[in-house]
């Protein structure tokens, strides 16, 4: 207790130079929770928009159908079978086509994807239902990013060619329909959705789907020969990689973050047993043992971040809930990465996080504090009290 | 009088109808006019967009429909870019990257150095005879030469194209002009034979004009420079081991 009083004491006194130590702590403690934070709110904030967006309560996906291989569009579809006919009946599943084709922008050829789904779909929040009405020409409904690459607008007409199931070519001019914005690239970039039985028409693919989207919540998942049943967690597994992939980077900036300010301690430690040998001496003379000091140093060193924390509390929760409140602006050019990225990224602050964050402060902090420390146990008292460098 | 007068009239009428080549004969006699065994030849390509034209030059050794070698030797951002065509399978040679590329897929739609031709457009089979039902079905004249009017419907299923119209000069037995509809009838390309000149014995076209008519630009231009028939090409050309 006499060791804690007076570690105060003596912190209190050194006035300016605590408070450095103290203000550089709280800050690598605040940006460690802020960046930790922006990381678990993009990751929470992928997970819902993807499975809002794209993937629902899960996929089945045709046995032959591999997003990542565009080799796989032109044999990975089928018949809907019966078990997925009756949830889509239902309106517990949406059905989604998939082909090739090309789309000529202002007289520019593109490869694309075209993608058919039921405008009264109400699975994923696509806003397919703009696709319906007029009949006369293929509605079509594309993304932002899609929209900006390739500079149409709403209304717009625009040729697009395709082969049929037996590869022959064919060509007609389809609207945009709509133009719809959405954190998830994997339903925007370079591709067109239009009404599944158009796209079902003009392929000759009657009947076909590429992938079945469920519901949320839909508990039963039947096995169906020939289909493959993705859940939410597999498909989210891109997700959970890059997100990893980020916290190690966020790791390496926390180290960088928290050696700046050990460093800073570790320097006013060695810095005061320098220049407080009398004091040292006077200790040792009025009856203190030798580790009785170094115990007193060390928790004079430690107290720093105790008193960080407290700083950080201060000046750190009132800006990091104004944060997670309005949101952190991710710049406009991520919207181009293909990464599911909000304009607005809201952090999510975990309690294990803070904790765990908190006692490694308070040991390293300790750890640092001590290392200097020691030397105060090989110092010869009588020199210590002549002020003598040892 | 009267009579030898009727007689005169009708086979003036009848006998031409008698006497024009069935859509598969033509097309016998245009194979039969074009088909060499080896061809080499030096030739650009002018492909006009909408930011311009550019020119590639280019060699060619190939050998029936099934066997082509191609290098690029100007601009010399393209030199030194080779394409092989075996049979079915087309590789592209960049220097830029030194590798070796098999083209296949998606890959097969993108154009040929940005013009209006795409790989798969080169990889077609040309035997137009076994995969079309070809008719005469009109006459017509196309840079002053008489035609004939071929429409070719596919046979069966999985043609590129459903429809397709050849005009095809009478006397030379030349396309002078292609053009290839959609399965709803849609115009999708169209191809422009010009500048044909006696050549060993054969009438050969000396300038293509390729023109995606989805695509604006006013298409690109194929321009032979020089061309040798059935000279004896070397085995090796046909292999891999030559794109490097």
């Amino acid at each position: 207790m006499l060791a804690f009083k007076l570690a105060i004491k003596n912190l209190i006194g050194a006035g300016l130079r605590t408070w450095l130590n103290v203000f550089v702590l709280s800050l690598a403690l605040v940006m460690i929770v802020f960046q930790s934070g922006i990381i678990h709110g993009w990751d929470v904030q992928a997970r819902i928009d993807t499975t809002e967006w794209a993937i629902g309560g899960g996929e089945y996906w045709h046995d032959n159908y591999d997003p990542y291989d565009p080799l796989t569009l032109d044999d990975g579809h089928g018949l809907l079978p019966p078990e997925l006919s009756g949830l889509y009946n239902d309106g517990q599943a949406a059905p989604v086509l998939v082909t090739q084709a090309s789309v000529y922008p202002e007289g520019r050829m593109r490869n694309i994807i075209l993608k058919g789904i039921d405008p009264d779909q109400k699975i994923i929040k696509l806003p397919s239902s703009q696709m319906a009405g007029d009949t006369s020409v293929i509605n079509a409904l594309i993304g932002t990013r899609m929209a900006n690459a390739t500079k149409l607008n709403k209304d717009d007409l625009v040729a697009v060619r395709w082969r049929d199931e037996n590869g022959t070519f064919d060509a007609t001019e389809i609207r945009i329909a709509g133009i719809f914005r959405t954190n998830v690239p994997e339903i925007d970039n370079n591709q067109i959705w239009i009404p599944l039985d158009r796209l079902r028409k003009i392929t000759g693919l009657e009947d076909n789907a590429t992938y079945v989207i469920l519901k949320q919540g839909i508990t039963s998942i039947p096995t169906v020969p020939g289909w493959i049943f993705k859940d939410r967690d597999s498909l989210l597994s891109d997700i959970e990689s890059i997100i990893k992939a980020k916290s190690i980077g966020g790791i390496v900036m926390y180290i960088i973050l928290l050696s700046l300010a050990l460093l800073a301690v570790f320097d006013t430690q060695v810095l005061s047993i320098f220049r407080r040998e009398k004091e040292i001496g006077t200790y040792i003379a009025l009856g203190m043992t030798r580790w009785q000091v170094v115990r007193l140093f060390t928790v004079e060193g430690a107290m720093h971040s105790v008193l960080s924390i407290f700083a950080a509390a201060i000046w750190g929760t009132p800006l990091l809930f104004l944060v997670a409140k309005y949101g952190f602006a991710m710049p406009k050019a991520t919207e181009g990465y293909g990464l599911t990225i909000a304009e607005k990224i809201f952090p999510v602050y975990a309690l294990g996080t803070i904790i765990v964050m908190t006692l490694i402060i308070l040991i390293t902090t300790t750890i640092v504090s001590f290392i200097p420390s020691r030397k105060i146990a090989g110092m010869n008292p009588t020199e210590a009290l002549r002020g003598k460098v040892q | 009088m009267k009579n030898t007068i009727i007689y005169f009239i009708i086979t003036s009428i009848v006998s031409p109808l008698f006497s024009q080549p069935s859509g598969k004969e033509i097309l016998n006699l245009i194979d039969k006019n074009l088909a060499a065994g080896t061809r080499i030849m030096t030739a650009k390509m002018i492909i006009s967009g909408a930011r311009g034209s550019r020119t590639i030059e280019f060699k060619t050794w190939a050998e029936g429909e099934e066997r082509a070698f191609t290098e690029y030797t100007n601009p010399p951002r393209e030199k030194g870019t080779k394409m092989l065509k075996l049979e079915d399978k087309l590789w592209i040679f960049s220097p830029s990257t030194d590798r070796i590329i098999q083209i296949t897929g998606q890959m097969l739609r993108q154009s040929v150095m940005g013009s209006d031709l795409s790989y798969e457009d080169m990889m077609e089979d040309p035997d137009l005879t076994s995969h079309y039902n070809a008719s005469v079905i009109a006459s017509d004249t196309v840079q002053g030469r008489d035609c004939w009017v071929l429409q070719l419907n596919a046979a069966g299923e999985g043609e590129a194209y459903e429809v397709r119209k050849i005009w095809v000069d009478r006397e030379r037995f030349v396309p002078l002009r292609e053009e290839l509809f959609g399965k709803s009838g849609k115009l999708l390309k169209r191809t422009q034979l010009s500048e044909v000149t006696r050549i060993q014995g054969r009438w050969y076209p000396m300038k293509i004009v390729f023109k995606d008519m989805l695509k604006a630009g006013d298409g690109t231009q194929f321009i032979i420079e020089t061309l040798r028939l059935d000279d004896p090409v070397p085995e090796n050309i046909f292999s891999k081991a030559s794109l490097k």
